[in-house]
């Protein structure tokens, strides 16, 4: 071999056959600081400027605090659902054939496509306590719209394509084998899911939720609509943003989006590390 | 175990993979089911483990019906062309887990489990790599994984489905007389299916060839390979040549020359002469013989390979002879196989 001999400890680069690496790292990071780094950092400066006791004082508000718990509870909620029919949903468009698979396929992706707003509409007419599931409800005392379980509804609406897209193309790729070999050793059915399958499926199943997490964090069209936007009940944090602009309360709008975001960096860091994890474990 | 195939036929969607096969395995058993793609030999092994239904027809396992049996009952280790390790778990997850799943009293506990994983890592030589993953061990360690794994169970036969077809040759060799040596120390009756006739023959103590959906002949490498019972195993096991001949008076005829061979037994008629290039005897005359114009000569290994032309039909059959061979330079040779065997041509 006529290689340089191997260097010791960290390296910067690794050898590539393609050319072209400090380009394209270059490029990267420019265009990750334009489009991302300086309306975020934009952000933190604005709300910097407020001094740490009024910021203290806005973020301790009530009214933040409930959206805040609102905002990200209900996205919890709702991609801990999707996570579980959203898999479910990925199992049965890749597992069985039937007629129609392809359309219900391209369904899968209509919130993608949905302009937000509608779904909020449609979502709220079915909802409401004289719509066509609303109705069913009632006499049952459930109260959907207007109520954080309709924003849960909006947000399992919004959210279910990224979880049923990220785990479809994993799902895909289980190898039959495995399964066959799970069941000649004696595991039931239940077991090969449980012990064979899903573990296989772990990473993109995470993947999956923290996605659609986010997506819940952020979303506003479809939530303003069914939520009924009572303060300290049912208002999502992104609202009070507009709501303090509207009020021309740039100072704290810029601070409850700080925190939003600081909170969102932080969840997501925690999901990656789990999926970090769970890539080593299960490579 | 003995196993018994009684009579299986195997569709998918009305497309028959194998009709009407019956085969008897014995206890202890190495038998190998040998033969092209598309002969149903992976389907066979397949309805034994019960990853597949049969058609008709039953499998018996002993003196119990096992066609009557989930995968899971059948207590069957299964071996796959591509290991089909599970990769989140590691070297001594994978062997115990057909101990982990069962239930109740008949699962050993955590320490029993770990103690046989480790004994049968001994066993196919990988002592040491319990904790190591899948995904950091080489094919050849991989299939090992996957047959400690499949014996962790005590199964009561073992099937292996190609198991060194992903590996490459030098591995292939290694691991074939390593399994000899495994089977001979537990005593598994094992099935397993190649498409590679040295491993079969090698390997099993009997071997069944199969094409089309059928099995064309059980036994021993010796009477695989000398006593072919069809035109297929003749063409299919080993080197072969044919030549189309006539057989009249107890005697065979080529293009209205007797070539010297006696045919007692064989019926008169039209008739396909078929036998080994190697197993020739070269002859300076020619009254009774085979001789051809030389076509085409090779140089293989340690022999040489003549392809002659034979008669007016320029008929092609390949000889072999030794390399310093003076037949080699001439333009003709004559030829009398020296064992041979004759079918009815269809």
């Amino acid at each position: 071999m006529t290689t340089a001999p191997a260097q010791a400890g960290w390296r910067f680069r690794q050898p590539s056959v393609i050319p072209g690496f400090g380009l394209t790292l270059g490029f990267s990071l420019a265009y990750l600081t334009l489009i991302i780094l300086i309306p975020l950092s934009g952000l933190v400066w604005r709300s910097a400027a407020l001094g740490w006791t009024d910021f203290w004082a806005i973020a301790m508000d009530r009214r933040t605090l409930n959206a805040l718990e609102i905002s990200f509870g209900a996205a919890l909620i709702a991609a801990a659902v999707n996570v579980v029919f959203g898999t479910l949903v990925a199992w049965v468009l890749v597992r069985y054939r039937f007629p129609g698979r392809r359309i219900v396929d391209a369904m899968v992706d209509l919130p993608f496509a949905l302009p937000t707003a509608v779904a909020g509409i449609s979502l709220t007419t079915l909802y409401a306590p004289n719509g066509w599931i609303g109705h069913l409800l009632a006499p049952l005392g459930v109260k959907v719209a207007y109520t954080p379980l309709g924003i849960v509804v909006a947000l399992v609406f919004i959210g279910l394509p990224f979880v049923v897209r990220t785990v479809q193309p994993i799902m895909e790729e289980l190898d039959k084998e495995v399964e066959e070999a799970a069941a000649t050793l004696g595991a039931s059915r239940f077991q090969i899911i449980t012990r064979v399958l899903f573990p296989g499926l772990a990473p993109a199943i995470i993947t999956g939720f923290s996605l659609a997490f986010a997506r819940g964090v952020g979303e506003y069209g479809s939530v303003i609509f069914i939520a009924g936007n009572l303060p300290f009940k049912s208002e999502i944090a992104p609202l009070l943003i507009v709501i303090r602009l509207e009020e021309y309360n740039y100072p704290a709008a810029t601070a409850i989006a700080a925190i939003m975001l600081a909170l969102s960096f932080l969840m997501l860091l925690v999901v990656n590390l789990a999926q970090t994890w769970s890539r080593k474990r299960y490579g | 175990m003995e196993v018994r195939v009684v009579n299986v036929r195997k569709e998918f969607e009305r497309f028959p993979a194998l009709h009407d096969v019956s085969l008897d395995i014995r206890s202890g058993e190495l038998i190998a089911l040998l033969g092209p793609s598309g002969s149903g030999k992976t389907t066979l092994l397949r309805l034994i483990a019960g990853l597949e239904r049969p058609t008709k027809g039953a499998i018996f396992f002993g003196d119990e019906d096992a066609s009557q049996k989930s995968i899971q009952e059948r207590n069957v280790g299964f071996v796959f062309q591509h290991y089909a390790l599970f990769r989140h778990m590691t070297v001594a997850d994978n062997i115990g887990f057909g101990l982990k799943v069962r239930h109740g009293a008949a699962r050993p506990s955590a320490s029993e489990i770990r103690r046989r994983a480790s004994e049968l890592l001994d066993l196919v030589q990988l002592s040491g790599l319990e904790k190591r993953y899948p995904a950091q061990l080489s094919g050849g360690q991989r299939q090992r994984v996957a047959l400690a794994r499949a014996m962790a169970i005590e199964p009561k036969v073992l099937l292996l489905d190609e198991p060194f077809g992903a590996l490459d040759a030098q591995v292939r060799r290694e691991l074939r007389r390593w399994l000899r040596e495994i089977h001979d120390a537990t005593g598994h009756t094992t099935v397993f299916v190649t498409h590679d006739q040295e491993e079969a023959l090698e390997l099993a103590d009997r071997v069944v060839v199969m094409s089309q959906g059928r099995i064309e002949q059980v036994g021993s490498a010796d009477e695989i390979y000398d006593m072919p019972n069809s035109p297929f195993v003749y063409s299919f096991i080993g080197e072969s040549s044919s030549l189309p001949v006539k057989v009249d008076n107890g005697e065979i005829w080529l293009a209205d020359r007797p070539i010297g061979l006696p045919a007692s037994n064989a019926a008169s008629g039209e008739a396909l002469l078929y036998f080994r290039p190697h197993d020739v005897e070269l002859l300076d005359g020619c009254s009774g013989c085979i001789a051809g114009t030389v076509a085409a000569s090779r140089r293989v290994a340690g022999t040489r390979r003549v392809e002659l032309e034979i008669g007016g039909e320029r008929q092609r059959v390949e000889i072999e002879l030794p390399v310093d061979h003076p037949a080699a330079q001439k333009s003709r040779v004559a030829f009398r196989p020296r064992r041979w065997k004759l079918f009815p041509a269809s």
